[in-house]
């Protein structure tokens, strides 16, 4: 990381830094997420480059104090590329003693640590595990810039006079914490402040005490002699273009609205709450004027159903879900498979098995998607790289199942569903819509036959409603072509072999494989999903300095690119990174019969860019 | 411009597929009726959907030529949910029977009747399983004997009817299905209901649970153990109509007999568009033998139906907002522009 002293300011050093890893910890009753997402804000609006990982309990308020409910959020900003929140922490900003005691482990040496102070009390303590005040254990805090901050005293002084209540009062130490932290990085509160006063509109009071706060931090920063340096990050050179913070939800719902819009018709989603896929739920169901009809569904099984219905109606069909909730769509997505009808199902990955690990991130699901159906029950497998590639993958998965008439799966995760990165907003008159020509006419002499297929094995889509054309289908075995339901053992194996065909056939329709860093040599790197940053930037540092390593990263799971095969005969060595216990290694090694090594992890976190750098080297 | 329909006849509505319901059984009274109510509605042929879950009763719509979906077990209220979604216009009747719709299938049929989803649901009870051959069903009596109770059920049964009305149900009706002319009849409340109609329909497995019926749907028999509804009319039956139901002073409903000082205006007089369901509830728990069964329409309210509102939300969103603009959308929130 360069430094370079600039001129000082306010009577204090400036230093300039390439990137900064800050990360705000509390309670999570504390409003570190909304301080984490504000600071997002308004370095992405200053032009950092930016990623973030925020990590919070399942529960919604575990006990206060306790280390189960301490809440994170980690934003890595930067005047480069980045494409990870970060491994080591630069500032740590911890509210409490339950948050410091779980998080100083991240806080590099060196590193800016602020305390709130006023939470130290011998009660805090105890709920956190300590005997005696780490605040007071010199060799515990010698390796960092320690500032312990009295923050409740002083957002308590800043509000004074509103006429609030205490606890009202000490709602806004976020405010203030967040403050402090703007003038250590000289952040424009401006895009805060607007949110503030829009958010809070009908309650003036906590609009005023808010601003008060955050006001109070930063001239807390100004002022107190605690702070001798402050830091600048200057504005990364991104593609020139409009940016705006995405996170992957609001990605693939902004994704899937779109090509409605650009179709022209109308989009159905049906859904049921579940952690961490609600959001898209929130998102596409203020997307009405797009023409976008959500349902909150009774249960998941309830949701696949009625996205299925909607399908052979003959609209654009979604549902989505988390690892548990895709078991239960499981038949209703089989129901799909045998009706050969477009829809798309995404899975917002977590921990498993069982309610696992609900707001922490795996990739989890893989094999459940591949396989977890009954029956010869193949369906095209799409995985989102980053927040802004779910934009992408949201309509690709679309145009496959409309272009298939089949459904698709559509992988994202925790990490990205949740995590933000600046995202350019694409040019509307580039977007490309889905067409699609539905019958309206009968297609054979012997009236409608709704399994006559193309040359790609791909079945008509009728609307229902449509004069002439009505049929039937259904779950039970068809016969081929005219769809009537058929128990004949030979019809059986033609349909099983013509499904997974059809599935086959996707891989003419999607891209080649491409690969990053060494097109060949010792050591190919490959991963799918939402791991794309941490693997692309250990890849990339090993290859500056020189490593025969290549990355591949995989959108496409099932099928495989057709050019796989032949790019992991390239390399000496294939490693297959992935945060479950090696599911895409499994697939490769059958299908390819290659002698695939694997790097997993599986501790609800992404990897660290400096842990895959370490297993790569072991392996060249 | 108006089109004129073609005439339709019930054959227009019969499909190429061969019937595979045991002879006699009580299905092809239903589907007979059903092919001859769908002519008369004035409804495009194209604009029908049949769709069902599984079960003996769920492979209807193969024999309907209509849009038609036989689709998985239980969850034909959530499908069709899904088709009116989108397709708010379709006329969708969803068929189940008591072990898809009850028992598997009871989540969504409750759900679907609560948001009064414009479907017109018939459930065939025969209160037995009869596609897997003869397993006790959840609307099957205490003690009765199948391949899955050989000592006889301990499961208390429950009442489609009770569900309906407790799932806050618009429309609700129960007929026979050898009972023809009650049948289409109550099958045409239900296709002109704009919200979830759901119909019981007695129905007799004569394989594997024959005569269960028979109380209600025999010639001889019936007239004393069923009670017909008519809606503002007084609770009267027997062979020579010479009884009623009254509601005694503990607010239960009796059986009395007419005469001695004991009037028509004594009884419980049938009101259908009663906004409160305690009375429909009250009907519907009547039981055989200690009570004549109703049969008829229990409840016909009038409340938004799910489909239409949910069009309508999106309509009033586009007359608000505008129609969607990807451009404002892809920029909501803070935006910044590197040069």
């Amino acid at each position: 990381m360069a430094t370079s002293d600039v001129a000082p300011a306010e009577g204090k050093r400036i230093e300039e830094r390439d990137a900064v890893v800050i990360r705000f910890c509390g309670d999570s009753g504390d409003g570190m997420q909304l301080a984490g997402t504000q600071m997002t804000n308004v370095s992405a609006v200053f032009g950092n480059d930016v990623s973030t990982l925020p990590d919070f309990p399942a529960e919604i308020r575990a006990p206060a104090g306790s280390l189960a409910g301490v809440s994170g959020f980690q934003l890595h900003f930067s005047s480069n590329d980045i494409f990870t929140p970060g491994d080591e922490v630069d500032t740590l900003v911890a509210m409490n003693p339950a948050a410091l005691k779980t998080n100083i482990a991240d806080l590099k040496r060196g590193g800016t640590l602020i305390v709130n102070s006023n939470s130290f009390e011998r009660g805090d303590l105890k709920k956190a595990g300590y005997e005696s005040n780490p605040l007071d254990d010199e060799d515990l805090l010698a390796p960092f810039d320690v500032h312990k901050v009295e923050m409740t005293r002083l957002s308590r002084d800043a509000v004074e006079g509103l006429g609030l209540s205490l606890s009202a009062s000490d709602l806004c130490k976020n405010f203030f914490a967040l403050g402090l932290v703007y003038w250590l990085y000289e952040r424009d509160a401006t895009p805060t402040r607007e949110w503030v006063a829009q958010k809070f509109a009908k309650k003036p009071d906590i609009a005023e005490a808010n601003l008060r706060a955050l006001q109070g931090g930063q001239n807390f920063g100004v002022s107190t002699g605690s702070f001798r340096v402050h830091y600048r990050v200057p504005p990364a050179k991104l593609a020139p273009g409009t940016y705006r913070k995405i996170t992957g939800n609001e990605a693939l719902a902004i994704g899937l609205a779109t090509a409605a819009k650009l179709a022209e018709r109308p989009l159905f989603y049906a859904g049921y709450p579940i952690t961490p896929a609600s959001d898209i739920l929130h998102e596409l169901s203020r997307l009405k004027h797009f023409g976008v009809r959500t349902f909150q569904a009774e249960d998941e099984i309830a949701a696949m159903s009625a996205a299925v219905g909607a399908a052979f109606a003959g609209e654009f069909a979604i549902s989505a879900s988390s690892g548990p909730g895709i078991c239960l769509k499981g038949e209703a997505m089989g129901l799909g498979v045998m009706t050969e009808l477009p829809m798309v199902i995404i899975d917002v990955q977590r921990g498993g098995p069982s309610t696992g690990l609900p707001t922490k991130t795996e990739q989890s699901d893989l094999m459940l998607a591949m396989f977890g159906r009954n029956g010869e029950s193949p369906l095209p497998i799409v995985a989102a790289a980053t927040p802004g590639d779910c934009f992408w993958m949201a309509q690709e998965a679309l145009r496959i199942a409309v272009e298939f008439m089949t459904p698709v799966i559509l992988l994202s995760d925790g990490y990205i569903a949740n995590g933000a990165e600046p995202w350019r907003v694409p040019k509307v008159e580039d977007l490309v819509p889905i067409i699609v020509e539905h019958p309206t006419e009968l297609n054979s002499e012997d009236g409608y036959l709704p399994y006559l297929r193309d040359e790609r094995l791909v079945r008509p889509w009728c609307r229902a409603g449509t004069p002439g054309l009505m049929h039937r289908i259904g779950g039970l075995e068809k016969s081929d072509g005219s769809g009537n339901v058929d128990y004949d053992p030979n019809n059986h194996e033609h349909m099983s072999h013509v499904r997974a065909q059809k599935v086959a056939n996707v891989a003419e329709a999607i891209p080649e494989q491409d690969v990053f860093g060494a097109q060949e040599g010792d050591l190919l790197l490959l991963s799918w999903g939402g791991t794309f940053g941490a693997v692309r930037q250990a890849v990339k540092t090993l290859s500056e300095q020189g490593r025969s390593v290549g990355h591949a990263h995989l959108r496409y799971l099932n099928p495989f690119p057709r050019n796989l095969e032949e790019l992991l005969g390239r390399f000496g060595t294939v490693l297959v990174a992935e945060l479950n216990l090696g599911q895409l290694v499994q697939l490769i090694r059958s299908k390819f019969l290659v002698d695939a090594r694997q790097y997993n992890k599986i501790q609800g976190k992404p990897f660290q860019v400096s842990e895959l750098i370490e297993v790569i080297e072991s392996h060249l | 411009m108006t089109t004129e329909l073609p005439v339709l006849t019930p054959k227009d509505f019969g499909s190429d597929q061969e019937l595979r319901w045991c002879p006699r059984c009580g299905d092809y009274s239903i589907l007979a009726q059903f092919k001859k109510l769908l002519p008369t509605l004035g409804i495009p042929k194209e604009d029908f959907m049949v769709v069902s879950g599984i079960g003996c009763s769920s492979r209807f719509p193969y024999y309907v030529d209509t849009y038609g979906f036989h689709s998985i077990h239980g969850r034909a209220p959530a499908i069709a949910t899904g088709i009116k979604g989108v397709r708010p216009d379709l006329q969708v009747w969803v068929i189940t029977g008591d072990g898809d719709g009850l028992s598997i299938g009871g989540n969504h049929l409750m759900h679907a009747i609560r948001r009064n989803v414009n479907l017109k649901i018939i459930l065939f009870n025969n209160q037995i399983y009869g596609l897997t051959k003869g397993q006790y069903s959840p609307t099957s009596p205490v003690g009765k004997r199948t391949k899955s109770t050989p000592l006889g059920s301990i499961d208390n049964p429950l009442s489609p009817l009770s569900v309906a009305i407790g799932s806050e149900a618009t429309f609700v009706a129960r007929s026979v299905d050898v009972d023809t002319k009650h049948l289409s009849k109550i099958l045409e409340r239900a296709a002109h209901h704009q919200g979830t109609a759901f119909i019981e329909v007695y129905q007799d497995c004569n394989v594997f649970n024959s005569g269960a019926f028979y109380y209600a749907s025999k010639k001889g028999i019936k007239e004393e153990n069923i009670v017909y509804l008519e809606h503002g009319k007084p609770l009267i039956f027997g062979t020579d109509r010479d009884k009623g139901i009254r509601v005694n002073e503990g607010n239960r409903p009796e059986v009395v007999k007419l005469g001695n000082g004991i009037t028509e205006d004594d009884l419980l007089f049938h009101d259908e568009e009663a906004e409160e369901p305690s009375l429909a509830f009250m009907l519907g728990r009547m039981r055989h033998p200690e009570f004549p069964e109703p049969v008829g329409v229990l409840r016909s309210v009038e409340r938004p139906a799910y489909d239409v509102a949910l069009d309508e939300q999106v309509t009033e969103s586009i007359e608000r907002k505008g129609p969607g603009d990807l451009e404002e959308l892809f920029c909501s929130g803070d935006t910044w522009t590197v040069t």
